[in-house]
């Protein structure tokens, strides 16, 4: 069961977006039911936590080629991506990118979603297809790493004024490492990079300008990994680190380690849907979940005979939206067309 | 055919068979081989696939390419022999082959 909680109501009196049907996740799958939805006249608003669309596709192999989408021989994550916002751009989707859902409350016969930046929306129908779940930045497996974190130890910078005058140590070879060393090495008391090897990703004029501040002595670059960090009460004291030439002793405050995404099933676990291993399993007919009116499609969903193919999603996506349509217009008798011959429906796509 | 050992941080190991053409990691899912996670499916894009080529198999599996080398910036504890199984194409020269398996995959 979905609990109502006014406080959550409360908390989010910012902006509050009345909608037909709220999309998680914006993925292909994700892209696709906007395709679906639409041209059954509902208006869809995307949500995903990565700053673009594309979800895994974009995010975990832009330039990998696919081979199994039906009439593609060949094409990349990042095309395939391309192509489906070109397919639903007559349906004008709103996209809320960089924002997680964190709640999800039943309020009479509509849900209450709030978003991790405190934007909220008050819609009929839900459509999970969250994939793999949201990705979240991987958290090096170092012992004890839990308490300093929030507190020494940040996977982002939301205040630059919580490394003022700090002694920070930065990891990894990117750019968001590279990024932040050069932001942060103004501000800092010290500065040290920390890199497994003396090889970068990020673009070559950041790597450029960092070896600059560390020639001027401004910064330490170190080639080797983290073993452990010690403090206490979530404050760090030192880290200890592994080079080439052994182990030494850092005094070290504060930690920004950057070492990518995984994807994690998140909030999505305390919303009161049946899951079954981190997957929500939904009927073959509508792909509905335990809960009416919220529906999974795509990889976050689990059925007998349940393929995790990007196929699997978009038939999916098509049923889903038949019956969202019946929740959304109950009184409107849904005609079955296709979209080669049917006038309404090239309407809709703007092709006649 | 090519028999593989998987050595685990425990000690303990495991020796599947594998066809040539086949990824090490694709051997080690299909016997269930614990702690290769390969999240991503064999696309070199999580790093989760993470384990140490012993030394002397080093030259016969021969070194990461670049696009390997970058995703081994996401891995955890990465040494001189660390490899993304996913990376290493199964050939009958590597009959013997023996990986370890980090502790961890992050």
């Amino acid at each position: 069961m979905l609990i109502e909680n006014p406080e959550v109501r409360d908390a989010a009196a910012s902006g509050l977006i009345e909608t037909d049907v709220v999309i998680i996740g914006a993925g292909p799958v994700g892209l696709f039911a906007v395709f679906e939805l639409g041209l059954l006249d509902i208006r869809s608003h995307v949500v995903d936590i990565l700053d673009k669309v594309g979800g895994q596709c974009a995010e975990l192999y832009p330039e990998k080629p696919i081979y199994d989408i039906p009439g593609l021989p060949v094409v990349t994550g990042q095309q395939l991506t391309d192509q489906l916002m070109e397919q639903i751009k007559p349906f004008s989707p709103t996209f809320h990118l960089g924002e997680r859902i964190d709640v999800l409350v039943r309020e009479g016969d509509r849900f209450r979603l709030v978003t991790d930046a405190g934007n909220a929306f008050l819609t009929k129908v839900v459509v999970i297809a969250a994939g793999g779940g949201s990705f979240t930045p991987k958290r090096p497996p170092l012992e004890g790493i839990e308490a300093f974190e929030g507190t020494s130890v940040f996977y982002s910078v939301r205040r630059m004024d919580d490394f003022r005058d700090r002694d920070i140590l930065v990891v990894g070879g990117g750019d968001s490492a590279l990024d932040w060393t050069l932001n942060l090495q103004p501000i800092a008391r010290s500065m040290t990079l920390l890199h497994r090897r003396d090889d970068f990703r990020a673009a070559p004029h950041s790597v450029e300008q960092m070896r600059r501040l560390v020639a001027d002595g401004n910064m330490r670059l170190a080639i080797g990994q983290v073993t452990a960090l010690e403090g206490e009460n979530g404050e760090l004291r030192q880290v200890k680190i592994k080079t080439k030439d052994g182990e030494e002793e850092l005094k070290i405050d504060r930690v920004l380690p950057f070492f990518g995404l995984t994807m994690k099933l998140g909030p999505i676990a305390d919303w009161g849907l049946n899951l079954e291993e981190n997957l929500i399993p939904v009927d073959t007919e509508k792909f509905e979940t335990s809960e009416p009116r919220i529906f999974a499609i795509g990889d976050i969903n689990w059925y007998p005979g349940k393929l995790k193919l990007i196929l699997s999603g978009f038939h999916e996506a098509a049923l889903m939206a038949q019956r969202a349509h019946a929740y959304i217009y109950p009184d409107k008798k849904l005609l079955f067309q296709y979209t080669t011959s049917s006038s309404s429906l090239q309407k809709k796509l703007g092709v006649k | 055919m090519a028999k593989i050992t998987f050595i685990q941080p425990d000690g303990s190991t495991q020796v599947v068979e594998a066809k040539a053409g086949i990824t090490v990691m694709e051997a080690a899912k299909m016997n269930d081989v614990p702690g290769i996670e390969a999240e991503c499916g064999g696309a070199c894009a999580c790093a989760t696939c993470h384990v140490y080529v012993d030394p002397q198999w080093k030259a016969a599996t021969g070194a990461p390419a670049e696009m390997e080398e970058d995703m081994l910036d996401f891995a955890f504890d990465v040494r001189e022999e660390s490899r993304l199984c996913c990376q290493i194409k199964v050939t009958d020269a590597l009959d013997g082959l023996v990986v370890r398996v980090p502790a961890k995959q992050f």
